[in-house]
């Protein structure tokens, strides 16, 4: 009886261990930032007319499929959400005399939440820091969307072949790579492209500029680790209104990397586990008195 | 026909007012968009006495839009035909007829061959060796063939010249044909239409004349101009078609206020035309939905007399509605089949556990006593 | 020391009522499965944008490997305590194992979108994402799936050097050796293995971030989930012990399974403990008393831990083979009821979006379910497996 509780509580040390190095291990998973040359988007809500002419364009760029499939009759192109269709939707907020308009997309996270989801590396932060996804290495888990807290990665799960689809920042428009569709059609410049510094550096200007305009701050500078497509609110609607979560500054996939990490780095734990048990099962082998290796 | 009465009695030598016919060529140019340079050149070319040569055959027609023609004011017709070009054939407007007709077309032929332009209006037909249209003994291929032959450009205006119109309605019993099918391997710009819009035949001659280029076409040989986009992309009721709002009927509410007319049948999201934009007659708003009736895709071969009027035809880039999705959608969706089954699993699973357990009672009582 | 009866097939008819009832579900189940991969996930579950993840990740693979925690359990107590006593469990722990491994693994094979790339994962090392749990738990399972039917290789090859075959002989006779030559690293790496990928697959709820409720949302979730998973294996050998005591008329191993059911109940309070602490000091519990379905799952996945342990736990029941069973039932229950609602029922990716599995859906995990069993028939029946003769108290209290 004591032997077993040593033992288990022996068990429970190590664990407790590795889980007590986890903090240690904060400060060692190091914050990533945007590429220097990175590229964004900037979306005033506040400009926004809600004219969808984005969405149009982007279904052009991208070769997109309508999606008709709540407003019947092949009439419209209406999705209701991003979906295997849309990879730009404008939505409405409104909440009595209070509205805005919302366009989502990927957001292009700094420190994407999906590409460490991802087993086989089918998403990639390219150049500019603009994240995509590549079908060859793909094997259709669906993690991306479980990890993503914009919901943004989606999957074509009509088709026997199915596609993981999400907004790529036009990186593979034809003849205007990483040009994005949506920015060039705007008509009241609501969503422009550029520079994310430039744009980071516009957005806080506009702030200063018009304080009563705007809710106080630059959604995606900070917020889940930061995101190269930033936002601005009109002042009234906070930004969990317009969909956009409250991540808090970690990036998203800060604390499960800390712990996995933590009890991975170098396979130091589970070397030495192996090597305990292998260690206990010689043992008892011998105890057990089997000496041929024993009856398993 | 005051202009035409005057036009007779004009002594050769006698010049127009100068400032006079600048405005006009300056308000035609501006009228089929061609810039003030063109205008120039008329003005120019005039001056000179030179005028093209336009010759215009008439096949199986109604003449509408010849008639359409004479509707348009800048150029008005005199304008055009007595100061701009020079229309050297024209059966409609001749006052000359019979073998004094045909001589002018042969003399007109003789003296331009390589730089007249040749309008045609009316299909051809090729049944029987196209006996069905014939004019001075020769058949409409023959005459179609030998004019186009020497003519710097072909320009077949009207939808029974582009492609055979109403005569190549079904069954079609005289061969009807457009002229781009009888002169293969031509260029012939087609400009179609039930009437054609006659400032898309004025834009494409009088560029042809000043700059001797033609407009860009399409791959039907339509001026992109006027045929690059559907009816749907410009109509002016197209809001209302965005946001769901449709007369279903001749006479209903929607009609009275002008609400789209998809559901009555209109072709516009498949008829490539310019009328919701340059309306017919010069009066504002005179364009068949302006008037309220469903555009029956006077344009195209594959609507016109072939899709009923009042079929709906298919949108093939449909885009967003006048609605918007909230920030959060609703989404939900059970089946029931699928909620009967797992409830049935559900049930089977705790009937057998209490089964199970039940069996375990008879040894309740031994296992009690070895524990 | 170590007394137990040698396993011996327990021969019998195969194709039984009951056997034929499972072949007829998983028949239809393999028509649907063809109907899966010709029209597509959405033609044949209720999967959707919002939930990826449905009842074939939260309860074929998740739930299931932790129901195959069998083998894992059974190692750790004879091999790493050194417990040999219950040495007669083993073996059908780990056939056990092996089967809701395999099922975990066929469905898997049937829940991702692509399934030829899957072969991809193993043989082109350059590409993997160190950095993704869900690599890892992919790797550890695959590994493991082969690992326990080398452990359970033994018991198929004793049947097989004997049996009328010469492929199958020359099977036993060439692999035999080998493998009780490597039997050691095996079940070391078998031990190993399952702590990694089960505690993964509690990381892996992690980077759902505040999709994932606050009442399961944790950095303890690894912790958890191995703890739990360890508990749940127990409490299917229990389970699984008095089933075939009862179905196979073969004489009752309460005894033996009590002393394991103290072993268990300490697990659950740790997990208890453990599951409770982390809510405090995390300020959460205060979740749990909240108006909602989360918060009911909740209170029934810790009543159903501490009902089981307080029965394990009490000396005066825990020898009675009905309350063994009950408190296995509670326990995997529990720990089901546990990863459901990590995965499903805490799993809250927006107000308007709610996940029901599709019919076809639920006659697939009902099919593989089935084959699972009737494998387990079948393999107890022909191959030594189930150790035969009455049992034995304990060596020592």
């Amino acid at each position: 009886m004591s032997v077993d509780r040593r033992k288990f509580l022996k068990a429970a040390a190590v664990t407790g261990a590795a889980v007590a190095a986890a903090p240690a291990a904060v400060e060692a998973r190091e914050r990533r930032v945007p590429p220097p040359d990175a590229k964004g988007m900037l979306y005033d809500a506040t400009k926004c007319i809600g004219c969808k002419t984005c969405v149009v364009a982007c279904k052009q760029a991208n070769n997109m499929p309508i999606d008709d499939r709540e407003m019947g009759d092949g009439l419209y192109d209406a999705p209701t959400d991003l979906n295997s269709r849309t990879k730009n939707v404008i939505k409405l907020y409104r909440e009595g005399e209070r509205i805005s308009y919302m366009k989502a997309q990927c957001m292009h996270c700094v420190d994407p939440s999906c590409i460490n989801a991802c087993m086989m590396g089918s998403l990639k932060k390219r150049e500019y820091g603009v994240v995509t996804w590549h079908g060859e290495r793909c094997t259709g888990c669906r993690y991306c969307g479980i990890a993503c807290p914009y919901g943004v990665p989606k999957y074509e799960y009509e088709k026997a072949w199915p596609k993981v689809v999400k907004c790529e920042l036009c990186a593979e428009r034809e003849g205007k790579p990483f040009q994005p569709a949506c920015c060039e059609v705007c008509p009241r410049e609501a969503v422009i492209a550029g520079n994310y510094t430039d744009l980071l550096a516009e957005a806080k200007r506009r702030l200063a500029a018009n304080p009563d305009r705007y809710e106080p701050k630059v959604f995606g500078e900070t917020d889940g680790g930061g995101t190269q497509v930033l936002y601005l609110s009109a002042a009234g609607v906070p930004f969990d209104k317009l969909g956009l979560p409250d991540l808090g500054p970690e990036p998203v996939p800060q604390l499960q990397q800390v712990i996995q990490h933590g009890i991975y780095q170098g396979a130091v734990i589970p070397v030495a586990l192996l090597a305990v048990f292998a260690g206990a099962v010689w043992r008892s082998h011998r105890q057990q008195g089997e000496g041929k290796g024993g009856q398993s | 026909m005051d202009t035409i009465e005057r036009s007779a009695t004009r002594e050769p030598g006698q010049s127009v007012d100068r400032r006079q016919f600048m405005q006009v060529c300056a308000m035609a140019a501006a009228a089929v968009g061609l810039p003030h340079s063109a205008a120039v050149k008329w003005a120019e070319a005039a001056a000179l006495g030179l005028k093209p040569s336009v010759i215009w055959l008439h096949f199986q027609e109604c003449t509408g839009c010849t008639e359409s023609l004479l509707r348009t004011s800048h150029p008005a017709i005199g304008e055009l035909i007595l100061d701009l070009i020079s229309l050297d054939y024209c059966e409609t407007l001749f006052a000359a007829a019979g073998h004094q007709a045909e001589d002018a077309l042969k003399a007109a032929m003789t003296t331009n061959a390589g730089k007249y332009v040749c309008v045609v209006e009316g299909a051809i037909p090729t049944r029987d060796n196209g006996i069905y249209c014939q004019i001075g003994g020769r058949t409409a291929i023959d005459i179609l063939k030998e004019v186009a032959d020497q003519a710097a450009a072909v320009i077949a205006i009207g939808s029974c010249a582009s492609w055979g119109g109403i005569p190549s309605a079904d069954p079609n019993p005289t061969g009807a044909k457009g002229a781009p099918q009888i002169l293969e391997g031509k260029t012939v710009v087609t400009i179609p239409g039930c009437p054609a819009n006659p400032y898309n035949l004025l834009g494409t001659v009088l560029q042809f004349v000043t700059f001797g280029t033609l407009p860009a076409l399409d791959d039907k040989n339509r001026p992109k101009f006027a045929y690059g986009r559907v009816i749907h992309e410009d109509c002016p009721r197209r809001p209302h078609f965005d946001a769901g709002r449709f007369a279903l009927q001749y006479g209903d509410e929607g009609h009275r206020n002008g609400h789209c007319l998809y559901r009555l049948g209109c072709k516009g999201p498949a008829t490539h035309a310019n009328c919701s934009l340059q309306h017919f007659g010069e009066v504002p708003g005179a364009w068949p939905i302006g008037t309220g009736h469903p555009c029956i895709g006077c344009t195209e071969q594959a609507m016109l007399w072939r899709v009923p009027m009042h079929s709906t035809v298919e949108i093939s880039r449909p885009t967003p509605p006048d609605t918007y999705p909230p920030i959060h959608a609703e989404h939900r969706a059970i089946s029931p089949g699928a909620a009967g089954v797992a409830g049935l699993v559900a049930g089977a699973a705790i009937g057998a556990g209490l089964m199970a357990a039940k069996k375990f009672v008879g040894e309740g009582t031994e296992e009690k006593k070895e524990g | 020391m170590s007394s137990h009866a040698t396993p011996a097939p327990l021969g019998g008819k195969i194709w039984t009522p009951f056997f034929q009832f499972l072949a007829g579900v998983f028949a239809v189940s393999v028509i649907l499965m063809i109907w899966r991969f010709v029209a597509g996930l959405g033609a044949v579950t209720g999967l959707s944008d919002a939930y990826p993840w449905g009842i074939w990740i939260a309860f074929d693979v998740v739930i299931g490997t932790a129901l195959g925690c069998g083998g894992y359990a059974m190692a750790l107590l004879v091999y790493i305590f050194n417990r040999g006593q219950y040495h007669p469990l083993v073996r059908p722990a780990v056939l056990t194992s092996a089967l809701g491994y395999t099922m975990a693994a066929i469905a898997i094979n049937i829940d991702v979108g692509r399934t030829p790339y899957i072969y991809k994962i193993p043989f082109m090392p350059h590409w993997w994402n160190l950095n993704s749990v869900l690599l890892e738990v992919a790797l550890c399972v695959m590994a493991y799936v082969a690992v326990l039917w080398f452990e359970l290789a033994p018991a198929l090859f004793e049947t097989w050097r004997k049996g009328s075959s010469s492929f199958f002989r020359w099977l036993a006779d060439t692999f035999d050796p080998i493998i009780r030559k490597l039997m050691i690293p095996i079940l070391a790496i078998g031990v190993l293995l399952p702590t990694m990928h089960q505690s993964s697959l509690g990381a892996l709820m992690m980077l759902a971030g505040n999709k994932l409720h606050g009442l399961w949302q944790s950095p303890l979730l690894p912790l958890l989930f191995l703890i739990s998973c360890i508990g749940m294996g127990y409490a299917v050998v229990v389970f699984e012990a008095h089933l075939s005591s009862r179905a196979f008329r073969r004489p009752s191993e309460a005894p033996m399974l009590a002393r394991l059911g103290v072993v268990t109940g300490w697990i659950t309070v740790a997990y208890l403990a453990i599951r409770l602490g982390d809510l405090v000091v995390r300020g959460k519990l205060g979740l749990a008393f909240q108006p909602s379905f989360q918060a009911l799952a909740f209170w029934v996945e810790i009543a159903l831990f501490a009902g089981a342990a307080f029965l394990m736990l009490t000396p005066a029941r825990r020898g009675r083979a009905m309350t063994q069973f009950n408190a296995a039932v509670m326990i995997i229950l529990a720990g089901s009821l546990y990863r459901i609602d990590t995965y499903l029922t805490g799993y809250n990716p927006g107000d308007n979006w709610s996940y029901f599995p599709a019919l076809p859906e639920i006659l697939i995990t009902l099919g593989i379910l089935a084959l699972e069993i009737m494998a387990y028939l079948y393999i107890v029946k022909r191959y030594p497996i189930l150790a035969g003769g009455s049992s034995t108290a304990p060596a020592r209290a």
